[in-house]
Parts: structure tokens; sequence; C-alpha cells
């Protein structure tokens, strides 16, 4: 598993501000995702609801290492993804709630946000679904020469998708810029990954000849070392690469999932919230390390939790589309 | 329905369902389920609960998320000596198993010369309106009705799904059984004892002099609503529940038309070039003399089923728009 290095002595201004940045971003994942769960349960939000909570650290680094034009894909579990790639809650609100004004004009929902303009391909409700969708956007960055890399986070469910392998064989055999992002949370839907993946996560990346490597998902600077090494390599034509990581989701695989015990124990919960909490771990360091203290951290947390309030009122009281939206937007 | 002599009680869908199963594997150690999560978490809808309990991880097998393998792997195991019920989560996923339904399963009776057979169960869903969004909310089961090979079969209460799943787990052919999401609570009459329902045989679900809508799985309950309302304004209709796409019982459908004289065919797949379609056809063709007017079709509109609530709720047929499509048809607007 690769570590961070310790350059934290030499820190450069734009490091810390980095560092403060990733701060942010995933505070803001995490009231997001807050108040998603309590707009849900007071079934002010329709459908289904995957939260990111416990994973912050793999969006948020992942995505600092990119810039505003690469692309990413997501998953169900994608609300995080969209937001460290540049969506903005409001409009992300407004689409959970399937209003006009959502990035989707409430046509996709919680589980197919996209938005052109931070680059994000979309979120996808089949497992693997978007995995051949991030290779072609790879394969057009070569074809075209403009130097965009795609980013492609799917669960380690999607490895039980044949699809993944097609994929993966063939940007290996044309070099393309794409980064394999598997989020190991451990489980599926309601089963542990022992149970559903046989050998080694990284070899199966390797056996076509793909650079792979395992970081901590729950250290945000970690993931963004890691992330941003493979982003340099993939943009200079070095080809694809796999990063594993390691993470936990906080919460149910939905928000209705709530007595998890036959698949996972509390203590299990209880101590990755206590000891891997991807904020405190973070914000543990950034205060160590002098680079914040406990008030500055508090004064970011205020200004993020105002602004989802804000966000979360512009969506509760935005209109729904008009009945005509319904058979608009089938055909391009 | 048909009535019984015997004891009935009031189950849910879902558990219908789960009692076939439950009763298939007691009978027959060949019968196998495989799927995501069938296990420990009994499926998302919680419909296999209580099964790996009783027949265990041997017979209730959690796959991984690779829907085109373990229905492939299903196949093989059924030519070979097993009768594997295949669980696809979400009717959506059955586009990653079709290669091996429609080139494989389909095809290896006939290919082989009726030397190898798949007597295979694949259990989905079909359905909109839980505000799932596109890649959750299809009804896929005219695909499957398409290929020659497959039979496929939409129950519309617990009483039929039960037997029905019972029958399908006994056939010698790969059979497609498509489950509504929003009918696993109804609840309905089955009786305690062994029964099965023949594939093929249509269900009268009301009988009626004036108007026929032929509806499948979910529809029948929007046909039954669409009856109530025009029984308050003096008209009577039929409901015909065919139950099966294929095999199709066509003389009880085309019976019904000639006596009413004016028939509604709805499905929840998409309108165009679905199950409508091949209902409409057969009512043209076979009953077009004794037709008032055109028969008249109402499915999924052709779009992508949208999240918002207010534009899904406008993509489905409703008791509402029947009703009033139906008073126009028999010249009551
Ligand atoms: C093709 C397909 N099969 C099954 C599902 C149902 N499903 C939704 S999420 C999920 C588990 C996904 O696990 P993983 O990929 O590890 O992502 P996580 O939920 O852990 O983030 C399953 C089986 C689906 N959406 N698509």
């Amino acid at each position: 598993m690769s570590t961070v290095s310790s350059r934290t002595e030499t820190a450069s201004h734009a490091d810390v501000e980095l560092w403060i940045r990733m701060y942010r971003q995933m505070t803001a994942i995490r009231l997001f995702e807050e108040r998603v769960n309590e707009l849900y349960t007071r079934a002010l939000m329709p459908g289904l609801a995957h939260l990111y909570i416990g994973e912050e650290a793999v969006a948020v680094g992942v995505c600092e290492a990119l810039r505003r034009e690469d692309y990413i894909t997501s998953t169900h579990r994608g609300h995080g993804h969209c937001l460290a790639k540049g969506a903005s809650p409001d409009r992300m609100f407004a689409e959970l709630l399937g209003k006009a004004a959502g990035y989707c004009k409430g046509k996709g929902g919680s589980m197919h946000i996209a938005d052109p303009s931070t680059g994000n391909l979309g979120a996808n409700a089949i497992v693997a679904g978007s995995v051949p969708i991030a290779t072609g956007a790879a394969f057009s960055s070569k074809y075209l020469g403009n130097g965009r890399v795609a980013a492609c986070f799917f669960g380690e469910g999607a490895l039980g998708q044949g699809v993944v392998y097609e994929e993966m064989n063939l940007a290996q055999l044309w070099k393309l810029p794409v980064i394999y992002v598997c989020e190991n949370n451990l489980y599926t839907e309601y089963t542990h990954v022992s149970e559903t993946l046989a050998g080694d996560i990284l070899a199966r990346a390797k056996s076509v000849g793909m650079a792979a490597e395992t970081v901590d998902g729950q250290n945000v600077r970690a993931v963004h070392e890691a992330a941003a090494k493979l982003v340099e390599r993939a943009r200079a034509g070095e080809g694809p690469s796999f990063l594993c990581c390691n993470t936990y989701r906080f919460h149910g695989h939905h928000v209705g999932d709530i007595n998890r015990e036959y698949y996972r124990s509390k203590r299990e919960e209880q101590d990755w919230k206590k000891e891997r909490d991807p904020l405190a771990v973070h914000a543990a360091w950034l205060v160590a390390q002098k680079h914040a203290d406990a008030a500055q951290l508090e004064q970011i947390e205020a200004e993020v939790k105002a602004e989802i309030a804000k966000a979360v009122e512009f969506a509760i009281n935005a209109p729904y589309p008009n009945q005509e939206e319904v058979d608009r937007d089938v055909y391009a | 329905m048909s009535t019984h002599e015997v004891v009935t009680r009031e189950i849910t869908f879902a558990e219908a369902i789960r009692e076939a199963l439950a009763e298939e594997m007691r009978r027959d150690s060949r019968v196998c389920i495989l799927g995501e999560d069938v296990a420990e978490a009994g499926t998302p809808f919680k419909v296999l609960s209580g099964l790996v309990e009783e027949f265990g991880t041997g017979r209730v097998i959690d796959t991984p998320i690779s829907e085109a393998g373990f229905t492939g792997l299903g196949v093989g195991a059924a030519m070979t000596g097993i009768r594997p019920v295949v669980d696809i989560m979400f009717g959506d996923f059955i586009t990653l198993t079709m290669d091996q339904m429609v080139n494989q399963a389909a095809k290896i009776h006939y290919m082989s010369g009726g030397r190898w057979k798949v007597p295979m169960v694949m259990r989905t869903t079909l359905g909109a309106a839980r505000r799932s969004a596109a890649q959750h909310s299809q009804s896929l089961h005219a695909w499957f009705s398409h290929v020659p090979g497959l039979k496929v079969v939409l129950p519309s209460t617990p009483y039929d799904a039960k037997g029905l799943l019972k029958e399908a787990i006994r056939h010698e052919n790969p059979v497609v059984f498509f489950e509504d999401k929003m009918m696993y609570k109804m609840k309905g009459p089955v009786p305690a004892e062994d029964y099965t329902i023949p594939l093929g045989v249509a269900d009268v679900k009301r009988a009626g002099e004036d108007i026929t809508f032929v509806a499948t799985s979910s529809m029948v309950q929007v046909a039954l609503g669409a009856a109530d309302l025009l029984a308050e304004i003096g008209i009577s209709a039929e409901v015909v529940d065919p139950r099966t796409t294929w095999p199709l019982d066509e003389q009880t459908i085309v019976e019904s038309v000639k006596k009413t004289s004016r028939a509604v065919v709805l499905d929840e797949g998409y309108e165009r070039y679905g199950v409508t379609a091949e209902l409409a056809a057969l009512i043209a063709e076979r009953a077009f003399y004794d037709l008032d007017g055109p028969v008249r079709r109402m499915g999924a509109m052709h779009v992508p089923i949208p999240f918002s609530p207010p534009l899904e709720d406008a993509t489905i047929p409703t008791p509402q728009k029947l009703f009033e499509l139906a008073r126009e048809m028999c010249g009551r607007s």
C-alpha cells in the first residue's frame, strides 16, 4: 500500500491550500449526504438514496487530481463523485427531488446525475455500466489529442461483471488515458467481498499488464497523491491504471437498509467510524501539522452547512418539470 | 379466478412466490436458487426471506454481480441435471443476460434436434412507479416473448403467481417469470394444497358484456379499477388476463372480444412494437368482423422512464385514463 510521503515540513502554500480545500470538499459531501438522509427519511425525496458517507476521501482525492475538463463516470452511490468534480449542491438537490432545476431536469434523479460542464459523464445505476463509457471517453481523448483523462469510479462489486475485463484489456492494448478507481467498501449490497470475489483485486489489472496499486481510501492525501501520479502518467500517454481504494460505507446500502447485523456487525461499523473516518483523520492531521486550527475547521464547516442549507431550501421550493417535458430529450 | 373447495388463506404475492419455491425445493432436491443477495438478504424486496434458513447456502446461492455469468451457468446446469431458478433483481438487468437467454437457452433444444433441454426458470421484475428512474423501472418482457424457445409468464395475483411458478419449475423448457414489484404486498386468496396452473391458459378476471380489456401483470389491476368506474355509469367491462405472453391463449381472448365487440389491450411494456401490438394484431386477425371499432392499446409511453414523480406518472396507464378511453369507445363520452 502506498503511503503519503513526509514532505510536510516543506509544504508549500499551494499544498496547504489543497489540503484545506480537500477538507472543505469532504465536509460538503458529508453534510450533503446527511441532508439527503434526512430528506429521504422525512419522505421528501422519492426513489432510492445510496449514501457516500465514509467514502468521501476517495472522490475528493481523485477529483482533486483532475482538471475541470477531465472526465469522470460515477455509480448509484454517486453524489460524492459529482460534488467532488464540481457540481453545485443546489442543482444536485433539485435533481434528487425530481425538480426542473436539477442537473437532468428531474429526469435522472439520484442515480443518474450528469453534468457536461464539469466533465461528469453520468452516474450509472447499472453496476459496471459506466466502465465502458469511461474507457470510451479515454479513447476520444487519445483520438482527438486533447489531453483529457477519464476517471472511472466503481465499487468492488463491479468486478463481478465481465465487461470490466473487456474494457481493461482494450484500454491497456490501446494505452488509453483512463484510471479505474475501485472503491472497495467491503460489501456489495448485503454481501461481504469475500463471498463475491476470488483472488486478488490488483491481480486482475496486472493480468493485462496494467499499472495497479492499493491505497488507504480513508486518507485523502494518500488517495490524492496516488491519483495525481496515475493521472500524470495517463496524460503523458503512458496508458491506463487501476487504483484500489480501501474504504467503508458508514450507512446502509441505501437509506432504508437499517437492520444490517445479518451481514455486518455494529462493532465493525463503530470501529470504522471511530478510527477511520476520513474527515476526522484529515482534520486531526491538519491540526497536528499546524496547517489549520480547530477554529478554522469549524468555520469551514459552518460555511458549508449554510451553503447546503440554502441548496436544500432552493430545491424544496423549486417547481417540478412541466408535463410536456416527459417526451422531450428522447432523441437529440 | 377459479374457485377451490379447499382451505384458502389470504397471503401476499411475495409470500405466494416464496411458498412456491419452498414447496418445489422440498419436493425436488435438484431445484436451487442462484442470484445476487438471495440468501441471507432474501433479495432487496425480501421475497426469499427464510429460504436459506431452510435449504442452506448450498441451494440458495449468493452470486457475485455477474448476471451474464450466473445465467449462463444456470443454462449449463439445467442441461445437466439441476433445476435452477435464476434471480435477476430488476427486469432492467435482463439486458446483461441476453446472449445466454436468446442465443443459448432458447436455442439449445432445437439446435440439438431435441437432444438437450434447458429446464430453467428466470425470475425477474417489471413495472414503474417506484421513482427508480430509467434503469430500474422497465417492463421488458416483450423481448423474451419475441424469441422462439422461451416461455414468458406474467402473474397478476398471488394465486396465479404460486400456481404458475410451480408449473414453471416443473417445466422442461426455459421459462422467464416476470413479477411486478408494486404487487409484492398485494394480498389474495391462495389454497394451502398443492396446485399448478398450466402455461398458456388465460383467466377471465372479471366477466362483462360491453367491452373487453386484455391486460397483463400490473395492468390487470388498472383494468379492474377502470371496470369498477365503468360499472358506475352502466358499462360492463370484461377483463381477460392471458397470464403468459407465450404460449398465448388466443381462443379466450378472441371469444371475449367476439362477445363484447370492443377491445382495449394493456401492458406495461413500451407500447411501440410490444405486447400490446401483438395482442391487437391477434384480435384484428381473428375478430375483425365482430368489432365495432378499432382495437385500442395502452402501454408505457415511448420514453425512458423519468425519475420525477409527475413525469413518471404521465408515462403509465391508469384506471382513469382507461375509463375515459372505454367510455368514449362505448359512445358515452
Ligand atoms: C447490473 C446490475 N446488477 C445488480 C444491480 C443491483 N445493485 C445495485 S448496487 C449493488 C451492489 C453494488 O456493489 P458495489 O459495486 O460494490 O458498490 P457499492 O454499493 O458497495 O458502492 C447491486 C447488486 C445493479 N444496479 N446493476
